[in-house]
């Protein structure tokens, strides 16, 4: 195993987000600050619990997992995609290095740096409202799970864009409305019968529903169905970018 | 010398159709620089893209060091390093980095002493802080060449390694190639500028439209494909060639003032005495003479023309 080759692919990929730490850090911040001010002030105000929850505590994972998902899906797509895009690439698929550890390198990255802004989140909502973790260990298991299937999924996007606006597509038109949609903000059981079972198709809803167990108990729906979703979700994700590195999809002619 | 590298029966068709390579046969020597010349899209850099892993290869196999690209894939890279065409370089890294970088990737642990070295002796110690989009299009090049030798490679492909570049940076990057050879490195270099591969290569290569038309040591090729010219200034100019003299390779230039004749030299006889006292009788008088022999720009043109 290439492992120096693996650890400089990680290595450079978290340089560039030291690059940009101000950028990294203060803009999760930020936001997170003014979805407190909208949906836990404004909102919060008008509905006082959820399930015996406060409704700013009960956001916090919600608010996690959008980032969580958001920045690791960018974070790897634009990991890949900018050698192709520079044509640095060629590096890459000269070295003695597997697809396997270039996966490791670049995804692991991207999880790493997602999970970095997770925390920050947390921390930050830690400001804002009382916070309570009742199964820490869960909590970092579907922290770990979330980031590492997502940034597959964005190293997929970024081998499949072969311009800027494919690389922003996916993440704009699906990840984000299905984050939205998938019970961040809300218990799917505020929703009306029929939506509620709409919910139920929505991959994210069990990641977000698992997530939110590990701090306050209450889900939509298992704690191991969530478990298992996400399982699922990670194992096609992992056969695609064998499925890419096995054919060379547009990373090879 | 032995063959460090064994291209065999090698093809290449691109999904569009587009068959860029044609059973390929190639061996190249240990330690040797060897110039792969060709017009443009003759398939030199599919060939070296193949060879060091950017591109999938058709049919055909290819060894580095007796071992196979694809089964071997590790060992085999770990010999290469490649200087693409293109200045393909992170933007925003420091040298320093960006050639550290390198190094881990083809799996060697940091040698910050090696690094060291290899900018010092490309002149870019002084830049290795600086941003590379800080540099030069001569420095980025130079850069390029680093990252290639970070590893410590025993062999190094260089695809035009001095397009775009001034003079002076060129016949630097020509010291650059002689003390890697001295050092045992072996060089494949594919190059536009025949002056290049006159230069610096042990052996030429010539490919055109996917297919090697030869491969020779320099000199033999020279000998064997190059041919030699006389010129003869005349006293007085002449209309045409006279006709007693059509039995030799004569053309009049210079309005009928320089008679060219062009001779082989590897021929028992080259016809210069008799062609002189045929001269001689027939009262044409000269005033000066001299040779040249053809260069090796001239036979890739005469063999590209060969093929087309």
């Amino acid at each position: 195993m290439n492992l120096h080759g693996v650890r400089a692919i990680y290595m450079f990929e978290m340089a560039r987000a030291w690059r940009t730490m101000f950028q990294s850090v203060v803009s999760p911040v930020i936001s997170t600050s003014l979805y407190f001010v909208v949906f836990g002030s404004a909102i919060g105000s008008r509905i006082n619990e959820v399930e015996g929850v406060s409704y700013g505590s009960f956001i916090v994972p919600g608010l996690i997992m959008l980032s969580l998902m958001t920045q690791s899906v960018s974070n790897a797509s634009f990991g890949i995609y900018f050698p192709k895009f520079t044509g640095t690439i060629y590096e890459i698929l000269s070295a003695p290095i597997s697809y396997f550890e270039i996966v490791v390198g670049y995804v692991g990255a991207a999880a790493t740096k997602s999970i970095i802004v997770g925390l920050i989140i947390l921390a930050t909502a830690g400001m804002f409202v009382p916070l309570n973790i009742a199964h820490p260990i869960w909590m970092f298991i579907f922290l770990i799970l979330t980031s590492v299937t997502f940034s597959l999924f964005g190293f997929i996007i970024g081998i499949w864009a072969d311009n800027f606006e494919k690389l922003q597509i996916i993440p704009l038109l699906v990840v984000t409305p299905l984050v939205f949609l998938g019970g961040s903000f809300y218990s799917v059981d505020m929703l009306p019968p029929l939506w509620q079972k709409i919910t139920l198709l929505n991959p994210v809803m069990y990641l977000v529903s698992g997530f939110r167990w590990s701090f306050y108990e209450i889900a939509d729906v298992s704690m191991f169905i969530s478990l298992f979703m996400i399982s699922v979700f990670l194992g096609i994700c992992i056969l695609l970018v064998f499925k890419i590195f096995s054919t060379g999809y547009r990373v090879k002619t | 010398m032995s063959a460090l590298i064994k291209v065999t029966n090698l093809s290449k068709t691109y999904e569009g159709g587009f068959t860029a390579l044609k059973d390929i046969n190639l061996e190249i020597m240990d330690g040797e620089i060897l110039a792969l010349l060709g017009p443009n899209g003759a398939g030199k850099t599919t060939l070296i893209s193949i060879i060091c892993g950017i591109v999938n290869p058709g049919e055909g196999s290819i060894t580095v060091d007796g071992k196979n690209i694809i089964k071997d894939y590790r060992d085999t890279r770990r010999l290469i390093g490649l200087v693409p065409q293109e200045l393909t370089t992170d933007a925003f890294e420091t040298v320093w980095n960006t050639v550290s970088f390198t190094r881990g990737l083809f799996g060697k642990a940091p040698k910050p002493a090696h690094i060291e070295k290899v900018l010092k002796d490309l002149s870019l110690w002084d830049k290795k802080d600086n941003r590379i989009m800080q540099l030069s299009g001569g420095m980025k090049r130079r850069v390029m060449i680093a990252k290639a030798l970070s590893h410590e490679p025993r062999i190094l492909f260089l695809d035009e390694p001095t397009a775009g570049v001034d003079v002076s940076l060129r016949k630097d990057m020509w010291q650059v190639v002689h003390r890697l050879r001295e050092s045992g490195v072996t060089i494949i270099l594919t190059t536009h500028y025949i002056e290049e591969a006159e230069e610096i290569a042990d052996r030429v290569g010539v490919i055109n439209k996917g297919q090697i038309v030869v491969v020779e040591q320099k000199k033999e090729l020279m000998r064997k494909m190059g041919t030699k010219k006389m010129f003869l200034d005349l006293h007085q100019a002449l209309e045409s060639v006279p006709q007693g003299l059509s039995s030799y390779d004569l053309e009049l230039v210079e309005e009928g003032r320089q008679l060219v004749y062009t001779y082989d030299t590897r021929k028992e006889r080259t016809g210069i005495t008799s062609l002189l006292g045929e001269l001689n009788r027939a009262g044409i008088k000269f005033k000066d003479l001299q040779t040249e022999q053809s260069s090796l720009e001239d036979i890739f043109v005469n063999l590209v023309k060969e093929q087309t």
